[in-house]
């Protein structure tokens, strides 16, 4: 019995290093040329601050193996549901994949930041994303783009979350707790910065997540201003003006920054969006694909056979997408039994 | 004397009709403004007068405006209008030319082929009796378009056609039986006594053949004139006041008078002069996009005439002005609509005294980017990089926050409140010293115009656009990018700019044909004139707009105003959304 | 002038029990996406008016909803209606509405003295 997954992000890693372990025979199609997803793009992990590259290389170790045919580059051009339970999925280099299910781990995409034009990315030079962060962590260096070390650095949260004006409805979860990790990043690379997280809500869901909370407040010296920012304008030294209210003193307030970072959220990927409108799976409002039970049945689809795992389903940190694929990975390994003694009986009969 | 009691329906109710009518009209007219009656003293002896004659005959006998609509729907009204104006005209020409007397009652020249003895002729009697055959056809033909358009509106083009009130549909049953009547009555005649043309003669001789119309002849006259005046008499009270309102409106529309903030009674001549076409029903996005029936301004106009309920109606709507561009009687509808919203705010002059009288640096150009344009920063950078590139002494005036026009309160109907604004930011306008204000936003370029009453020259930057190429101040790298352009509804229709940005546009890009093009274009659901629709209905309209700007498949969306983009932004959407002034930064070289 | 040494202390709670919720209803039934807000003071930040003067449509409407309408009668007048609020609320509160729904409110309800 052989199963297709579609993405080789960490979900999809992780289910098939499961199913290969657990003796079935895993076909991992990706598009990029190498495994992990947006994992990539990350520089440290929260709470732990782990380097992300080293569970990028235990997911990329756990899935060396035998019953796993990793497609990499490649992209499916077209699935067929045949009769019986079985897909036949065409790449785009011409193979000819056969599986008995079909694992959707397509993930997430960020929220293009150039929607919300009133913050003025794209069109202000100090201002950037949450993933162009790490990516100076990445090169552990971190200026204006006059070259000067940023003094005072603001960081906004839900920008393309929670929020009617782009028809995002739904909440990231994640860029809080980023919010308040890259803060901490931002300290130990700057410290005498002043460095402060504009937010609407703090939703420290993890473990662990509150106390790096509490860790930003008391031992980093990170500000927190309630309030969301209406918009941006730019000065002659190319510093970002903002303008928020400081709701919880109830006033407008203005500042300068430095530097301006904006904690993209989560939107389904389009690899989400094509497949899900493809194979005729039901989208949630937010785009999402829609699960089949939110409480016994969260790896099932409306399609027998197709399953999602990870980020096509809803915006989940890590840990969630990782406990979600090796869920997804029991779940299909149960279809395939009940499968595989359905087919032997009707064999008998 | 030619008399016969069947012609007293007929002349009592037209009698009736006309005193109804003169002292209304009358009543209304002199309680117009002293201001309004001045205009009309002044244009009454001038050639708007004669404009008017043409436009009544263009639009109440033609009905030229709903060809350009809908030509199956113009002939129809055509038929109606020109139809029977011909019919009464030429027959009256026929009796004078029979009884050489200019002293004939008006039902003489009615119901002629009743009195006229068929063996008698009389110069050209042959030929009158030809063109009266001709235009009964003529109308009767209108009348079977009338009778598919009410079963099957679509097959005349018309997605939706007005639901009338059991009254109105009484007077249009009425309507609709005079002409087949007439038909009969003279049919019956010519098929007794002779005569007729072609229509009627050939009639008469069929239904002789297998009908008694020596006796049914008589009766058809009676049934003819007393359907005649059961319509005078139903008139007053039902939408076919429109009939002779509109031709009083064109007149007093051609002599000046216009539709101010408050109703008055010549809104009263507005609302009367509505023939509830439906021409409207199809352009309300409200309707098409979010299925709202009952809040065009066909059904707003009904209610407002009728004394009904009409809160909700009121602010229900868009103010986009397509309607009011579609509208064959050319009402002013959007003012209309404005009129009705209640003023609540009790404002004082000094309700707005935190408006800072700044005055900042001297320039030619004040450049006024308005509230949205700061939720827009794209657009204001690219002026900013325009007016660098082609040397332009400008200041931006509201670099650090405007102050708002206030249009939007006024299109609340807040107009005291918006009276007061105006005030403040005009001496901040004029204080500015600048010779040309340049905004980029058609809301504010709207009041400015029309409310600020500015020593300077006000432009939308579409306009300053153009003005800076034909100056060649500009050196333009022509994109070859396909654009459909969106013409913001207060700059387009509402301002009467719609040259100006398809001509920019042609100079930078590759600028698609549309069939919204100009005063045609849709509403993109931003509109802050509706208090009614909720944000996710705004986000479906929007939607809708968008979509069909894209089955033209353009590389780029173009657009003229801040709040247009930012409602387009709200969806995610194949191609960019962008400002006219956007494209010209960046195909500067 | 305080001429007898005594004042009206402001109330320092707000007396939920006692409060007149009138205008709350006539508020949440007029612009029912009143509902919607969280309060992120996004429309007070962008607020022409509120940058201008003391005027918080946020805490404005945050009051009326507790039943604490002085303040509401005294500052509403001072909105211009922009709708520069309405395009930024990220919860789709037609804050237009709103404040028109208060204006008629307050206006009906003085008109009755």
């Amino acid at each position: 019995m052989s199963v297709i997954i579609i993405g080789a992000g960490p979900a999809g890693c992780e289910a098939a290093s499961q199913l290969a372990r657990n003796g079935e025979t895993v076909e991992l199609i990706e598009k990029e040329c190498e495994t992990g997803g947006n994992l990539n793009n990350w520089y440290q992990l929260f709470p732990d601050r782990k380097n992300a590259k080293e569970l990028s290389a235990f997911l990329r170790e756990n899935i060396r193996h035998p019953n796993i045919h990793l497609h990499l580059g490649c992209e499916p051009v077209k699935i067929i549901r045949q009769s019986g339970q079985s897909y036949s999925v065409h790449l785009n280099d011409g193979t000819q994949l056969q599986g008995n299910a079909l694992l959707l781990t397509t993930g997430f995409r960020t929220f293009n930041a150039r929607r919300k034009e009133e913050y003025g990315y794209g069109i202000y030079e100090n201002v950037i994303t949450s993933v162009e962060l790490e990516n100076f962590f990445t090169n552990h260096h971190i200026q204006t783009s006059a070259g000067k070390t940023p003094q005072r650095i603001g960081l906004i949260q839900c920008v393309g979350s929670r929020d009617e004006k782009i028809c995002n409805f739904h909440c990231s979860k994640l860029c809080c707790i980023t919010a308040v990790k890259q803060a901490i990043e931002l300290r130990e690379m700057l410290p005498e910065a002043e460095i402060i997280c504009f937010y609407m809500d703090m939703r420290m869901f993890g473990p662990g997540y509150e106390e790096l909370y509490r860790e930003a407040q008391e031992k980093y010296n990170i500000k927190f201003i309630r309030g969301r920012l209406s918009e941006a304008s730019e000065n002659r030294e190319k510093q970002v003006i903002i303008k928020a209210e400081d709701t919880l003193i109830g006033k407008p307030i203005r500042m300068t920054l430095d530097l301006m970072v904006l904690m993209i959220g989560m939107e389904a990927s389009e690899g989400s969006r094509h497949w899900a409108a493809q194979l005729g799976l039901y989208v949630a409002p937010n785009g999402f694909i829609q699960v089949k039970d939110p409480h016994f049945a969260t790896n099932q689809t409306n399609i027998e056979g197709i399953f999602v795992a990870g980020c096509s389903s809803s915006p989940m940190n890590l840990t969630d997408t990782l406990t979600d694929a090796r869920s997804a990975a029991m779940t299909i390994k149960e279809f395939l039994g009940k499968n595989d003694k359905n087919q032997a009986e009707i064999k008998i009969n | 004397m030619y008399y016969d009691p069947f012609v007293l329906p007929f002349t009592i109710a037209l009698n009736l009709l006309l005193i109804y009518l003169v002292i209304k009209y009358a009543r209304w007219i002199r309680s117009f403004s002293k201001e309004d009656k001045r205009i009309i003293r002044k244009n009454i002896f001038t050639l708007k007068t004669g404009k008017a004659i043409r436009e009544v005959f263009l639009e109440s006998l033609v009905h030229h405006k709903i060809y350009r609509t809908n030509p199956f729907l113009g002939y129809m009204h055509m038929c109606f209008g020109l139809g029977w104006f011909l019919l009464i005209v030429i027959g009256k020409i026929e009796s004078l030319v029979y009884h050489t007397s200019l002293l004939n009652p008006p039902y003489f020249a009615i119901f002629f082929r009743f009195f006229h003895p068929a063996q008698e002729t009389f110069p050209h009697s042959d030929t009158f009796a030809f063109l009266m055959d001709l235009i009964l056809l003529m109308i009767l033909s209108g009348l079977m378009l009338a009778w598919i358009k009410r079963l099957y509106s679509k097959a005349l083009g018309l997605k939706r056609t007005t639901r009338h009130r059991p009254f109105d549909l009484l007077i249009l049953t009425v309507l609709w039986l005079i002409f087949p009547l007439r038909f009969l009555a003279e049919s019956f005649t010519s098929g007794t006594r002779g005569g007729g043309s072609f229509l009627t003669h050939n009639a008469g001789d069929f239904f002789n053949s297998f009908l008694p119309i020596e006796t049914l002849a008589y009766p058809a006259w009676w049934a003819y004139s007393s359907a005649l005046g059961l319509f005078f008499l139903l008139l007053p009270f039902s939408r076919y006041m429109h009939i002779p309102t509109e031709i009083v409106y064109i007149f007093l529309k051609n002599w000046g008078i216009k539709q101010g903030r408050k109703f008055t009674t010549f809104s009263q001549f507005q609302l009367y002069s509505c023939s509830r076409c439906g021409i409207c029903i199809d352009q309300c996005q409200l309707g098409t996009s979010l299925g709202m029936k009952d809040t065009q301004p066909v059904y707003f106009l009904k209610k407002l005439r009728h004394h009904k309920e009409h809160a909700t109606l009121t602010d229900n709507c868009l103010i986009c002005g397509r309607c009011e561009a579609a509208c064959p009687v050319d009402l002013e509808l959007n003012a209309l609509r404005i009129s009705q919203r209640t003023d609540y705010t009790r404002i004082t002059k000094s309700a707005y005294d935190y408006i800072p009288e700044k005055s900042g640096v001297q320039a030619k150009v004040a450049y006024f980017a308005g509230c949205m344009g700061h939720l827009t920063p794209g657009v204001i950078r690219s002026m900013q990089t325009i007016f660098t590139k082609a040397n332009i002494n400008y200041t931006f005036i509201d670099e650090n926050g405007s102050v708002c026009c206030g249009r939007p309160i006024l299109l609340s109907g807040n107009q005291n409140a918006a009276s007061v604004i105006i005030g403040k930011n005009k001496t901040i306008l004029k204080n500015s010293g600048a010779e040309l204000l340049v905004t980029s936003c058609p809301i504010c370029y709207k009041t400015f115009k029309e409310d600020y009453h500015l020593p300077i020259q006000v432009m939308h930057h579409t306009e300053y656009l153009r003005l800076l190429l034909q100056q060649g101040r500009l050196q333009l790298h022509p994109g070859e990018l396909k654009t459909v352009f969106h013409n913001p509804c207060e700059l387009g229709r509402g301002s009467n700019v719609c040259t100006a940005p398809e001509e920019v546009l042609k100079a930078v890009s590759h600028k698609l044909n549309t069939a919204y093009d100009g005063k045609k274009s849709l509403c993109c659901g931003g509109s802050l004139a509706n208090h009614h629709i909720t944000a996710l209905q705004r986000t479906r309209l929007s939607q809708d707009t968008v979509n069909a700007y894209l089955t033209y498949k353009p590389d780029i969306l173009v657009t003229a105003c801040p709040l247009c983009k930012k409602t387009f932004a709200k969806t995610e959407i194949p191609v960019p959304v962008q400002d006219i002034a956007e494209v010209v930064a960046e195909s500067l070289g | 002038m305080n001429f007898w040494g005594f004042s009206i202390a402001e109330a320092r709670v707000i007396d939920y029990d006692k409060n007149d919720k009138s205008m709350a209803t006539a508020m949440t039934h007029e612009a029912p996406a009143s509902k919607l807000c969280i309060g992120c003071g996004g429309c007070t930040a962008t607020c022409t008016a509120g940058n201008l003067t003391e005027f918080n449509i946020r805490k404005l409407q945050m009051l009326v909803k507790r039943g604490e309408t002085q303040e509401v009668k005294q500052n509403l007048h001072k909105c211009m209606l922009c709708g520069k609020c309405l395009l930024v609320c990220p919860r789709g509160v037609d804050t237009r509405r709103l404040i028109l729904s208060l204006m008629k409110f307050i206006n009906t309800q003085n008109s009755n003295f």
